[in-house]
């Protein structure tokens, strides 16, 4: 098991270096940092000067030696622009996006698994066509429009949570509902299909002949065996969560780190921006390796490296 | 983006009548922001939004009122120009800022020589490379140098270059002014979280400005990055004064005018097409023949396009300046939307069955697609690329762009130096390059007698006109939604002045 973690801890790493350095790359060529620093009223004497200061006109691989080596060191560096270190700038909208993501997984969970269990154990009833209902329309809802609908009903019109911001725990309310609802599909129905495939084979057959009770058979021994796949795909979502809840930040004005990735890409702040890959990449690693982990716990025979 | 309004229409259109909050009530008043400001210190950002703050927060030597044009004295009550390049100024006695700091000729010195250094890295340079230094004469009175003459001197005085407290900022820097601003301005500031949330308050000790004392207690501004979540903020109570909002939401909040108030106003910026007269992109390209862009003019329906989705109080402009601009002279040659005309003009020019293009642009996606269309019906075939404005730029500069749509605000200032001084006088935006013209606008750059440089730039425009460098297009206008409560008129530079808002 040691072993095991060990090489993909090694795999982790050079998985982040290779996509620091592509993203820094292409973050390079994808336009003039100077002129997206300073600004659009800029003339060219303005854009010369940053230049300069910036260190701008190095080569590609020197700047992003420099940035490599203060990394490893804990140093991120300074937004270029905003006047302040590229780990203050993050650290609280980090948070904000963190909490956003878990309860919007958690939420989606929560819903998408009995879902899944219930329509699988009652094929073709109104349970399953309401499954798969909710799956289709899930998918087909964008989530901008959805959150602003939710926004009508909710704020507006009935005045029981907030609009925007990020101060209170009501806040969060609506955006996971809009960020969870769009994982609770594919798991839906990954659960679904994994119950019945399950449902079908014979130790499940023999447990209900047993005489073991209906909830113990379905979530001691087929969840069990059924959620494998689930486990995997949670992760992965919990990955895009991170990295594309974007929309929902944007939407509800709520200051977190996707938000602030969108507008370092388009600002060309490339510090900030890399920071951000780098955790973001970081946090995929883990979760995925966490789900790795968490599947052998399931299925020892998963346990060989 | 249209159809994400339409969807936002369905929505609206959903909601019924719902009370609106008073914020009245606690005297607060509640504005967002849909950019996120790099940096308070107004030295150090180059967003519109910046300087909304910085009216609010700090002054400036002088003042110059938004509908007379006149210039009066702030912190300065009187300023003589000594010579060419100097000017002296008598200060205003009794003013303090924000912190207790007495203001002096020694806050005047420092800002400047702190500004003027390009060490010190000011972000937008130009509002400040002109002026050389600042010198004491006694504690109330100082003398500023200029580099060369600088004919708008007096508007970059009256708005730009706003006074710094020497003790505080020699002690904190632009990083401290970030986190902590400290001003004269009407308004003080309580709190501030970079990029997210800036809480303002009265400033009960501020000096007899003619910009006026400020009339409500409290001022609190957010960034709200989507337009339509202002919109449901405005609905809740959570704001009370939106600006920017695009003309078909505007449509729609003007209809509810029970509860808001809809304005529209316009603003400097003014929009554009540019080619490569010169022939950088092509020496035998399309754009380097007069006649070819004579018939890009024409080919081009600008009314329509303002009345159908530009809108508000937009007008067409036949120079490359906006109205209030001094220098701007509208009465230069002006080509009618002449489609026949235009392929007419195109088969003079050796293109009987049009020609193929680039054609680059970096926002309003619409209007792009709009101009587009109208040269595509001459028999130009257009291909599109829509980049970031950054990337464009690039491109320009590496003459790899023969014809964009381009707009330029002016950095608000009412003086054509702003934008025919920065197209036409040769430098790397430049896509003329006409010896003539660069002559008559670098000279009316230099000088300060008012006549000469009219003539001057109206002779520029008149050629700029004939050649058809560009082809001139519309001023933008800006929509303000305000609550029923709130008294405020904007001026036509969309510049915000906080101490301007009331109450009804």
């Amino acid at each position: 098991m040691a072993v095991y973690i060990l090489k993909r801890f090694g795999l982790a790493l050079l998985v982040a270096l290779t996509v620091s350095f592509i993203s820094f790359s292409l973050l390079f060529m994808a336009g003039d940092p100077a002129v997206a620093i300073a600004g659009e009223n800029a003339t060219s004497e303005d854009i010369a000067l940053v230049n300069a200061r910036y260190g701008f006109d190095r080569p590609m691989i020197v700047q992003y030696g420099d940035w490599l080596g203060s990394a490893v060191t804990g140093d991120l560096g300074r937004s270029w622009y905003f006047d302040m270190s590229v780990t203050e700038l993050i650290a609280d909208r980090l948070t904000v996006t963190m909490k956003l993501g878990l309860f919007a997984i958690t939420l989606a969970l929560a819903v998408a698994i009995p879902l899944g269990v219930a329509a699988a154990a009652n094929p073709n009833s109104i349970i399953d066509r309401f499954a798969l209902f909710l799956s289709v329309v899930g998918q087909a809802i964008p989530s901008f429009w959805f959150g602003l609908i939710l926004i009508v009903i909710f704020s507006i019109k009935m005045r029981l949570l907030p609009a925007s911001g990020n101060e209170t725990w009501q806040h969060f309310v609506l955006p996971t509902v809009v960020l969870g609802y769009y994982a609770t599909p594919a798991i839906m129905r990954l659960t679904r299909a994994g119950m019945m495939e399950v449902l079908s084979s014979d130790y499940i057959r023999t447990a209900r002949a047993k005489g073991l009770r209906t909830r113990k058979v379905m979530f001691k021994h087929a969840l069990r065996n059924a959620i494998i796949p689930v486990v995997s795909l949670a992760a992965v979502q919990m990955g895009f969560m991170l990295g594309g809840s974007i929309v929902v930040e944007t939407v509800f004005a709520l200051h977190g780190a996707g938000y602030l990735a969108w507008e370092s890409i388009a600002r060309n702040d490339l510090p900030t921006m890399q920071a951000l890959i780098l955790i973001f990449s970081t946090f995929y690693i883990l979760f995925t390796f966490l789900a790795d982990v968490l599947n052998a716990w399931l299925d020892p025979r998963l346990r060989v490296g | 983006m249209t159809l994400k309004n339409l969807m936002t229409g369905t929505a609206l259109s959903l909601l019924a009548a719902a009370p609106a909050f008073a914020d009245k009530a606690d005297d607060t008043l509640r504005v967002a922001f849909t950019k996120e400001l790099e940096s308070v210190d107004t030295y150090y950002n180059s967003a519109r939004e910046g300087i909304l703050f910085t009216r609010g927060v700090w002054d400036a030597l002088l003042f110059r009122d938004p509908i007379s044009g006149e210039i009066s004295g702030n912190l300065a009550t009187e300023w003589t120009w000594i010579d060419d390049v100097t000017v002296e100024f008598k200060l205003r006695e009794g003013v303090t800022f924000h912190n207790g700091e007495v203001f002096n000729a020694d806050d005047v010195v420092h800002t400047v020589n702190f500004v003027t250094n390009p060490e010190n890295g000011v972000k937008v340079m130009t509002n400040v490379s002109w002026m050389k230094s600042a010198e004491k004469v006694d504690d109330n009175t100082v003398r500023i140098i200029l580099n060369a003459p600088f004919p708008p001197a007096e508007e970059y005085l009256a708005s730009v270059v706003v006074m710094y407290p020497d003790e505080y900022y020699a002690e904190v820097g632009p990083t401290g002014m970030n986190t902590n601003p400290v001003g004269t301005g009407p308004y003080k500031v309580d709190k501030v979280e970079a990029g997210k949330l800036y809480e303002l308050s009265l400033n009960e000790n501020y000096h007899d400005s003619p910009k006026g004392k400020g009339k409500i207690g409290k001022i609190e501004v957010k960034t709200i990055p989507d337009m339509n979540t202002q919109v449901a903020e405005l609905f809740n109570g959570g704001l009370d004064f939106l600006w920017n909002v695009p003309a078909d939401q505007a449509e729609k909040l003007a209809e509810m005018d029970d509860r808001f108030d809809v304005v529209n106003a316009q603003a400097m910026r003014i929009g554009y097409i540019t080619m490569d007269a010169q022939g950088a992109v092509d020496p035998d390209g399309p754009m380097t023949k007069k006649a070819v862009r004579q018939a890009i003019y024409h080919a081009i329906d600008r009314q329509a396009i303002v009345d159908a989705l530009v809108k508000g109080s937009s007008e067409i402009v036949n120079a490359g300046c906006a109205p209030i601009q001094f220098g701007c002279d509208l009465t230069v040659k002006s080509y009618d939307y002449d489609p026949e005309k235009a392929k007419a003009l195109l088969a003079e020019a050796g293109y009987p069955d049009g020609f193929e293009i680039d054609f680059y642009a970096y926002r309003d996606r619409p209007y792009a697609e709009a101009l587009m269309g109208f040269l595509n019906a001459v028999g130009i075939k257009t291909n599109f690329n829509y980049l970031q404005y950054a990337a464009l730029r690039e491109k320009r500069t590496k003459d790899e762009v023969p014809i964009s749509f381009q707009t330029w605000g002016s950095y608000s200032l009412p003086d054509v130096s702003a934008i025919t001084g920065e197209f036409f006088t040769g430098g790397e935006l430049d896509d003329a390059h006409d010896p003539e013209i660069i002559e008559w606008v670098k000279e009316a750059g230099s000088i300060t007698d008012r006549a000469r440089r009219e003539e001057l730039y109206s002779k520029a425009h008149a050629k700029i006109a004939e050649e058809a460098y560009w082809v001139p297009l519309w001023t933008y206008n800006v929509n303000y939604v305000l609550s029923k409560e709130l008294d405020y008129t904007p001026t036509d530079d969309e510049v915000i002045r906080f101490a301007d808002f009331a109450w009804k």
